[in-house]
């Protein structure tokens, strides 16, 4: 090794791993139940808990909020809507733990100093049936006080990127990493883990490849290390194929959800066709989930695809006719119009500064001012993202109250693998938790991992032979790098090795082109998936091969591992499905259709830590009785 | 590049071992040149645009050109984020300039208590109750669902 790094062990009974919503709604939660019963808890992040995670910018609205309390919503209302907007692949006990808990999570935001908008009555605003509207540039600051406030800082790891579960048997034991700052290696023993590293950016190529490529909609700093770490201790799998394309303003993602539900503004094409309407017949071809109202996510994505596949694109959002429309009412008094479009005006603007900032610099540097003129709306690249409108993650179990027998095994929010748990992007076919379900997520899995280390109270065997081999693996880039560097006059270039970014270009370049991607127009079929399959097994070879002149470079190289297990879980659920289902987020084209009779299933998939074997198969969907 | 930090404004933070905008970033892009004592972004092309270093900068020294890829030059978007509001100034191309002012938060900066002041619940592990749960549904009871 071309330095010498310390090892460090930290020995505890919960470690949670990851420090974005989940994670910190996890430390509020788990702080309170193991001082009950005289536990430790430990978090580790690999940010600094204050801006980490996928709210790091902040947040314009909540959009999980059911209004329980206040006799507006039930959680059985939000689990046909989720189960509808999925095309029918949802866990409905997991759907439905969450929404009969949000609520007390956004209460507690509130408490700790979250401002939410209030209408005249001192009631919550509604931007739409289910999304409340905020102040939120420090969203995720007050969610991590409460956190750090809870834990203490003593027991909270920042700065240190964990690559690697630790097993004992069948059962987890901890996990290792490196601080991306220090030459330290950490070697983390634990009685129960839970995942909550979030969702994987950067997987396929984006529509931006200069310096925009870091202005994904989702954070490039999410990479895919939650699906990476269940993966690798045995975890059974579910919904990889469910991938997500948001449809936002155009380049610089800023968030249309406020336009849409709030503002009611309409979309039309470059020749004011309205594609929702003048496509309404598409819709009976995906019954029974196109004549559901809302319409899914992805349908209305599909729809506006549609519009410009046949070359009647750009897509505007029309601003100016929806604020126009919202003034309207004020027209015969010109203080009170002049007022309302001022209010209106600043509404706009903050959408995009609490969580786009990219956004209102775009329209500032076009000179487009909302009021005025419509803006250009797009469908982004795939995300994986299963606490949003996508749905992949780790199979977990359900609700002992609710779950059927099929969906329990001991602990909610527990993976296959003893002691591994699993919130936020880090589960699976729980969508639109957003970022307070993902939080009351966190804290229902960290309650169920108590619960399992007061009933399971050892402290699990970790191989010490292991970890130094998992030490050597994880500096291995920086070892290659260094022996051979001196090869070539500049060592950016060199045969012995590639170097991350480039490895990244390679995986986007093989997923975005055969996996339906923006430049293949979300569409593939099983010998494109094949030919992907062969490239990747190529670009997994070569990962062997990565190298890094420094600690930030190693921490890209094991993103770029962790993006390739995603990528790979990606490509095996898509080849598998064979049938069209979600034609907004990807299009089988040699299996166009949607097939109820066969494909109304989940497709699961588990990879043996003992062979490297993979295996995907169905698992049937059980529906609660609601809706 | 993204988030660009201005020679003249950036002292390094007085050269404490880590800088404001190293501790805030969340992708690990901030980096303390020892030497100058001038922080950098080390990778521009991987900035997200959030403006966390930008909002913890105690100089100001942190300002914003967007993407150079798709982003017409010239203006600009600054935040100035106090302790219970943010204000931000927008400059367009053509020369306007918009000002916005926002709350933030509606406590003291550290006050958050974990429970929110809401009474605890019955404390039963085995219960689907989380801790601080019925009171904060504002509900007498936890839903649930007849199997």
């Amino acid at each position: 090794m071309p330095m010498n790094f310390e090892t460090v062990e930290v020995t505890t009974d919960l470690l949670i791993v990851g420090g974005g919503m989940a994670a910190c709604g996890a430390a509020v939660e788990a702080a309170y139940w193991a001082k009950k019963h005289g536990l430790k808890v430990t978090l580790v992040d690999k940010a600094a808990l204050d801006r980490s995670g996928a709210v790091a910018m902040g947040l314009s609205a909540i959009n999980q909020y059911l209004g329980i309390g206040k006799g507006k919503n039930t959680p059985e209302q939000y689990v046909e809507y989720v189960r509808n907007d999925l095309m029918g692949i949802a866990r409905d006990d997991l759907v439905y733990n969450i929404a009969r808990h949000v609520d007390s999570t956004v209460h507690l935001f509130e408490k700790w100093g979250l401002p939410i908008w209030k209408d005249e009555n001192g009631e919550y605003v509604n931007e739409g049936r289910w999304q409340i509207m905020i102040n939120g540039e420090s969203y995720k600051v007050i969610v991590a006080e409460a956190a750090k406030n809870a834990l203490g800082m003593d027991n909270i790891y920042e700065r240190i990127f964990i690559i690697e579960p630790l097993l004992d048997g069948d059962r987890i034991a901890g996990a290792v990493g490196f601080s991306v700052r220090e030459n330290k290696f950490y070697v983390f023993k634990a009685k129960a883990v839970l995942a909550a590293m979030g969702g994987a950016v950067g997987v396929f190529k984006p529509r931006s490849t200069g310096e925009g490529l870091g202005r994904s909609w989702y954070p490039p700093f999410s990479t895919g290390s939650s699906a990476y770490f269940t993966i690798r201790a045995g975890a059974e799998m579910t919904c990889q194929e469910v991938r997500f394309i948001p449809v936002r303003f155009k380049d610089a993602y800023g968030p249309v959800g406020a336009w849409f539900l709030l503002f009611k503004s309409r979309a039309t094409n470059a020749f004011g066709g309205e594609y929702m309407v003048e496509r309404r017949d598409e819709l009976q071809n995906w019954a029974p989930y196109g004549l559901v109202k809302p319409i899914p996510a992805n349908l209305r994505n599909y729809l506006g695809m549609l519009d410009v596949m046949e070359g009647k694109g750009p897509i505007f959002m029309r601003t100016e006719e929806a604020i126009a429309k919202l003034a309207e009412a004020y027209k015969d008094d010109p203080k009170a119009f002049k007022k309302k479009m001022k209010e209106l005006e600043a509404e706009a603007w903050e959408d995009f500064l609490d969580m786009t900032i990219s956004q209102a610099l775009l329209w500032a540097a076009t000179n487009i001012q909302p009021e005025e003129r419509s803006s250009e709306i797009a469908a982004a690249e795939p995300y994986f993202i299963g606490s949003h409108s996508g749905a992949s993650g780790a199979w977990v179990s359900g609700p002992e109250d609710i779950a059927p027998p099929e969906y329990f095994w001991g602990y909610c929010n527990m993976t296959t693998v003893k002691g591994l748990f699993a919130a936020g992007d880090a589960s699976g076919a729980t969508s639109h938790k957003f970022s307070s379900g993902s939080h009351a997520e966190g804290r229902i899995a960290a309650k169920a991992a108590i619960k399992f280390i007061v009933e399971n109270n050892t402290q699990p065997n970790v191989d010490m032979a292991k970890v130094e081999e998992l030490k050597a693996r994880t500096y291995k880039p920086l070892e290659l790098y260094e022996q051979h560097k001196d090869y070539t006059t500049n060592p950016e270039v060199n045969p012995y090795y590639i170097k991350p970014k480039m490895y990244m270009f390679r995986l986007q370049k093989l997923m975005d082109e055969y996996v339906g991607g923006v430049s293949s127009n979300f569409s593939t079929n099983k010998p494109s998936l094949e030919r992907a399959m062969e490239l990747l097994t190529f670009l997994k070879e070569d990962s062997e091969k990565l190298a890094a002149q420094d600690l930030h470079e190693l921490m890209r190289c094991w993103e770029n591992i962790h993006r390739t297990w995603q990528a790979e879980a990606h490509i095996r659920a898509v080849m598998f499905r064979e049938e069209t289902r979600w034609p907004g987020y990807y299009f089988r084209a040699d299996k166009p259709k949607l097939d109820e009779e066969n494909w109304l299933c989940f497709v699961n998939m588990k990879w043996d830590p003992n062979t490297g074997e993979w295996d995907v198969f169905k698992k049937p969907i059980i529906r609660l009785n609601v809706g | 590049m993204p988030a660009i930090v201005l020679n003249e404004k950036c002292d390094g933070c007085k050269g404490q071992d880590k800088t404001a905008c190293m501790y805030a970033c969340p992708n690990d892009l901030m980096v303390l040149d020892k030497e100058k004592m001038k922080a950098y972004n080390r990778d521009p092309w991987y900035c997200w645009e959030c403006l966390c270093c930008a909002k913890a900068c105690p100089q100001q020294a942190i300002d914003l050109r967007g993407y150079a890829d798709f982003v017409p030059m010239g203006a600009s978007v600054t935040p100035l984020r106090g302790s219970d509001n943010i204000m931000w100034t927008i400059k367009f191309r053509n020369g306007m300039v918009k000002r916005f002012k926002f709350p933030i938060r509606t406590t003291e900066e550290g006050t958050a208590v974990p429970n929110g002041g809401y009474p605890e619940g019955d404390g039963d592990l085995n219960s689907p109750a989380l801790f601080t749960e019925p009171a904060s549904l504002l509900l007498d009871a936890v839903p649930t669902l007849k199997k």
